[in-house]
């Protein structure tokens, strides 16, 4: 298969912490292989920026292989990138063309503060995690696995569901900063099995309550996070959590 | 949990606004049927007798004050939401996804919510504060709505206004209709193909109605 490299312009969003007010650097980077992953061609650059003395641009990554929900990039406007279905580390530079400009920014939300250049602070989703988007079990023998019969369609939609990697491209790309689609697949994932019936009154009221708490903004059913999730989880999953959520609440005492 | 907690939390304020919003669509149902006999032809006769019950009856003078609540419920919460939701990324995109991930008009609620404000506030200027102030109690006796209308109708801006309200409305209902069903928590895909395809078909036929109330009053179209 023919080889072709591009050469490229990049504006990236540069911040040294925090505090900083940050602004986009532009950087020109050679000889680009279309092989090559987004990722792969920031390592480049940091490399070359290493070499020249100068502040490698910082971003989050870990597994590079789409499925540990670190890697967060909006690239020419949206999250994860021009592909469907994607992360920034499954992006490869075939993607674009010789002489593209490439605008790159962190995830931009109130509950999402930059820490620096390109990686965001995304432990408002890990509080939203602890306050309910578990199961509790108690200890002893290990039950066996099958021992609770499960409909199928049930547990392929709790699976879809499960299929969220909490990256955050949801509140990235949503208008209102709204957190619904990260937190209605883990609600909906643990309310379509018996294991997370127990708790299912609890686990709603106490997920959307640490997520108003967050700072995130409410949902608007624009469905921009749907069309961004790499994972593609269904806006559905957002019409059963505000079931979930006024059941729970109309029932409580 | 209270009430209050529950219909203060992000999730409840959505259903209150999916509520007041069908709400809202169910009196679009009542305004837009009792208003469409202008064209029975009959010199508003039939019009006129419609308009004198819904005037001068107890029972939707009982439920206009349901009909104000809703309304102002609707019209106050979307606007705090709307601040509140911007105010949640204090910075913003260099570049913007804009229509690849939504509709513009599903991101435009707030918007299109002030435009069909400001032209709410015209229209009740032209007939609910004259009608409502002249039965009989206030300023004097009950007002032709009728002749009213082919009065107001007959000056070009007010057509234009008016026609540019509806299709706000279009727009907003585009969105709001099925948008609602959503937050009630429908998320069967029989029904939401249903209720999408129910939003698309109201949202087009009721505003085109409508604007054909004025439009059929300028053209002379109406004896």
């Amino acid at each position: 298969m023919e080889h072709t490299s591009m050469n490229l312009t990049l504006k990236v969003w540069r911040q040294r912490n925090s505090q900083d007010t940050g602004s986009f650097e532009t950087y020109e980077v050679k000889e680009v292989s279309e092989e090559m992953s987004f990722l792969e061609m920031f390592d480049v650059l940091n490399e070359r920026l290493i070499r020249e003395g100068k502040d490698p641009i910082a971003f989050d990554h870990d597994c590079r292989e789409g499925i540990c929900g670190m890697c967060s990039m909006v690239i020419d406007g949206k999250p994860h990138g021009p592909w469907k279905a994607n992360t920034v580390c499954q992006l490869h530079m075939r993607a674009f063309k010789d002489g593209d400009t490439i605008v790159v920014e962190p995830w931009r939300a109130n509950a999402f503060p930059v820490i620096k250049d390109l990686m965001v602070d995304r432990s408002s989703f890990d509080r939203i995690i602890q306050a309910g988007g578990y199961i509790s079990v108690n200890t002893g023998n290990a039950v066996d696995a099958n021992a609770i019969p499960i409909e199928k369609d049930k547990a392929d939609a709790a699976f879809a569901a499960a299929a969220c990697i909490g990256c955050g491209a949801c509140v990235a790309a949503c208008k209102n900063s709204s957190a619904m689609l990260f937190l209605s697949a883990k609600v909906s994932h643990l309310a379509l099995l018996p294991q997370g019936s127990p708790e299912r009154k609890s686990r709603a009221l106490n997920m959307v309550a640490q997520m108003d708490k967050e700072g995130f903004g409410s949902c608007t059913n624009t469905g921009a996070c749907e069309a961004v999730c790499p994972k593609e989880i269904s806006i559905e999953n957002i019409a059963r959590l505000n079931r979930e959520y006024m059941m729970a609440g109309a029932a409580s005492e | 949990m209270k009430w209050s907690q529950l219909f203060t939390s992000s999730v409840g304020k959505k259903w209150v606004m999916a509520l007041t919003g069908i709400f809202l669509i169910l009196f679009l149902i009542v305004h837009v049927a009792l208003n469409a006999t202008i064209w029975a032809n009959d010199g508003g006769k039939m019009f006129e007798a419609g308009a004198h019950f819904m005037g001068s009856n107890i029972v939707p003078r009982i439920l206009e004050i349901g009909l104000i609540a809703g309304f102002l419920i609707h019209i106050i919460q979307g606007i705090m939401l709307e601040l509140q939701n911007r105010s949640k990324r204090k910075r913003g995109y260099a570049a913007n996804l804009g229509n690849r991930g939504s509709k513009w008009y599903s991101r435009s609620m707030g918007l299109l919510g002030t435009l069909i404000l400001i032209f709410l506030i015209i229209h009740m200027a032209h007939f609910w504060v004259p009608n409502r102030s002249n039965q009989g109690w206030l300023l004097g006796p009950e007002i032709s709505l009728y002749d009213e209308m082919r009065e107001v109708f007959q000056q070009e801006w007010v057509v234009i206004v008016y026609v540019l309200g509806c299709f706000s409305l279009a727009w907003h209902l585009m969105h709001g209709f099925q948008s609602a069903f959503r937050t009630l928590g429908v998320s069967n895909k029989k029904y939401l193909t249903l209720l999408n395809s129910l939003g698309i078909g109201f949202s087009i036929i009721v505003p085109l109605v409508f604007a054909l109330m004025p439009v059929s009053f300028y053209f002379g179209w109406i004896n």
